[in-house]
């Protein structure tokens, strides 16, 4: 397993957000995370990567505990995430972002950026065809010279997982990634998804489309209350009869989607 | 690529010459080259805030302070303590390194306003003990006698063009390290908390450590502002480490544009000017600066620096396709305008 989480919780207040949540990620495969709004699903993104301390339970990536370890060292770990609303530097321009990006793997640091040393410049060197490497791969290299503010939805969110790309990342948790797209670039974004699994980048994936995480799911678990309610093949969870009472509904396909 | 003129580059060429020949275009008036001098030393300390500020996004409004420290340090060890101004100037650049250092390990556990209340009270608390602590500072009477540099070999600081030459240097440094920083993963750091933090955790930014780093570099510039500003001018006063120094600093990067890598100097040397011009009005001088102050904010809300570079042409903001070395063309790495 490249991930396990064991009775995973986070209390807010007296909400129970997460609620003893086990959950196995095997490598090289995507693991679909779905639920109603509110189930706890951004939240236990926000617990994986680092940026709430769990108040109960271990998070554990390639055989190391990473529990209640900060953004900066999960990121150094392999943890990569995008945000549920696209988070990107506005000011700044799409290649520069993706740059950002490379912060966590370069190896020089501000003397010798001042002192101008080869190993600041081998460093730029490096970073800069690494980026634009991520940005060519989602698509989004035409764009490097645009302000990140100034792009489209869809556009964003292909820059946003070009920098997340950049960190090197062997777990990457996407935050309903086709969120607000159209049917076309929903398609769109799940082939792009296969494509970063087939480089060997396991993928965990919290989307509300479910004709997107049908297709692309090797495993979906299901999320209610905060707490785990199914976990299975696609297949599986669309017969659960307790999945089906929770989140589908009555309305077998795109139920429970809200914009 | 287009070989035509860069004017970015030619803005900074032509700031650099101005700069270069100062002392000889005013040959013979001491007082303006002694204006200039002081103003270069102020835009050095805006340059220590500009990296808590401008590149961070964090309001310290400790910097005036800061810079009393380091005015202090070398004006009371030369005095008092008799100690020659190199050493001094060393204890004045270690001291507010190990004081930005401190303060930040406190000021940092708080946010956005909150820090900029807690350095405001910090920069008080230091000022207060100056006027206070009248045994070590001589409170209100100040220190006078500080040293000027001692003579290296045949270069004679007394001379004031060579004070001038020695500021100049710091300034050059201060300007550089800005631009360096902006075209580096430790200055994109700092960017990245400016604009979100959430974000700049995400790709993995330590965002406690970068900011302490900043914070205290931005720190040790301020406080060697301060040694250089004691000497030049011979006289300190408690007024050097008052909240007006961190508000004039704030002033300069304002109208010069915050972030930026010539916002500093042009603020500080525009500014200055202005107040010459407008000496005969005494604090008067505010009803002619506030309404320029008020137009900026509202023409160019990005500083000088920010309006003249929306004014450069669209292929020269954008960035070459060929790798590209040193004094690339091209726009900084971090922000849109943030390379001049
Ligand atoms: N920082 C917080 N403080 C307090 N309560 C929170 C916080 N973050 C989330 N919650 C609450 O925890 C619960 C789970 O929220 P979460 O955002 O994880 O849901 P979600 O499954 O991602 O929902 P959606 O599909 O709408 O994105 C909600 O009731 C939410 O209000
Ligand atoms: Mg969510």
């Amino acid at each position: 397993m490249l991930l396990e989480v064991r009775g995973l919780g986070k209390k807010f207040g007296g909400l129970d957000a997460v609620k003893g949540v086990d959950l196995d990620v095997p490598e090289g495969q995507v693991t679909a995370i779905i639920g109603p709004n509110g189930a706890g699903k951004s939240t236990l993104f926000n617990l994986l990567a680092g940026f709430y301390r769990p108040t109960s339970g271990t998070v554990t990536f390639e055989g190391k505990d990473i529990t209640g370890m900060k953004p900066h060292r999960t990121v150094r770990e392999g943890i990569a995430r995008t945000f549920q609303t696209t988070k990107l530097f506005d000011d700044a321009t799409v290649l520069d972002n993706v740059l950002a990006g490379r912060v966590v793997r370069s190896k020089s640091n501000a003397l010798d950026a001042v002192f101008h040393t080869p190993r600041h410049r081998r460093d730029e060197r490096a970073s800069k065809a690494r980026a634009m490497e991520e940005l060519e791969f989602v698509g989004a290299a035409h764009l490097r010279d645009r302000l990140a503010s100034k792009l489209p939805q869809e556009a964003q969110k292909r820059v946003s997982m070009a920098q997340a790309l950049a960190t090197e990342p062997r777990l990457l948790l996407l935050d309903e990634p086709a969120a607000g797209t159209n049917d076309e670039e929903t398609e769109a974004f799940g082939l792009l998804i296969r494509q970063i699994v087939a480089r060997g980048i396991t993928v965990c994936l919290v989307e509300h489309k479910m004709s997107m995480v049908m297709n692309l799911a090797d495993q979906i678990v299901v999320l209610d209350h905060g707490q785990r309610i199914a976990t299975g093949t696609p297949a599986q969870i669309k017969s659960d009869p307790l999945v089906i009472e929770a989140y589908l509904g009555a309305n077998t396909d795109q139920a429970g989607a809200p914009a | 690529m287009t070989n035509r003129l860069n004017p970015r580059l030619l803005g900074v060429a032509l700031i650099a010459i101005a700069l270069l020949v100062a002392p000889f275009a005013l040959s013979g008036q001491q007082y303006l080259l002694r204006v200039v001098t002081t103003a270069a030393i102020y835009a050095i300390a805006a340059y220590g805030l500009n990296i808590i500020l401008g590149l961070t996004g964090q309001l310290s409004l400790a910097h005036g302070a800061f810079f009393g420290v380091g005015a202090y340090t070398v004006g009371l060890l030369t005095t008092d303590y008799d100690w020659s101004f190199w050493t001094a100037f060393l204890a004045a650049i270690v001291g507010t390194t190990v004081l930005g250092y401190v303060s930040g390990l406190i000021a940092l556990r708080t946010q956005g306003a909150y820090f900029a209340i807690f350095t405001m009270a910090l920069g008080f608390l230091i000022f207060i003990i100056v006027v206070r602590w009248e045994s070590v500072t001589h409170a209100h009477s100040g220190v006078s006698g500080v040293k000027f540099p001692e003579n290296i070999g045949p270069i004679d600081f007394t001379e004031p063009a060579t004070m001038y030459y020695f500021v100049l240097l710091f300034l050059a440094g201060a300007a550089y390290t800005t631009h360096a920083l902006l075209h580096s993963n430790a200055g994109r750091s700092l960017v990245a908390i400016r604009t979100s933090e959430d974000l700049a955790k995400s790709i993995g930014v330590n965002v406690a450590v970068s900011k302490q780093l900043a914070f205290t570099a931005s720190a040790t510039i301020a406080g060697l502002a301060g040694g250089l500003f004691a000497s030049l001018n011979g006289f300190i006063g408690p007024d050097s480490t008052g909240i007006d120094r961190t508000f004039e600093m704030l002033l300069f990067l304002l109208i010069g544009g915050l972030g930026t890598v010539m916002g500093p100097i042009l603020g500080s040397l525009l500014v200055a000017f202005l107040f010459e011009m407008l000496q005969d009005l005494e604090t008067y001088r505010f009803i002619v600066l506030g309404p320029i102050i008020v137009l900026l904010v509202i023409f160019a809300p990005r500083g000088l620096i920010g309006y003249l570079n929306e004014l450069v042409p669209a292929r020269f903001r954008h960035r070459d396709t060929t790798p590209e070395p040193v004094a690339s063309t091209t726009v900084s790495d971090t922000t849109k305008d943030g390379a001049l």
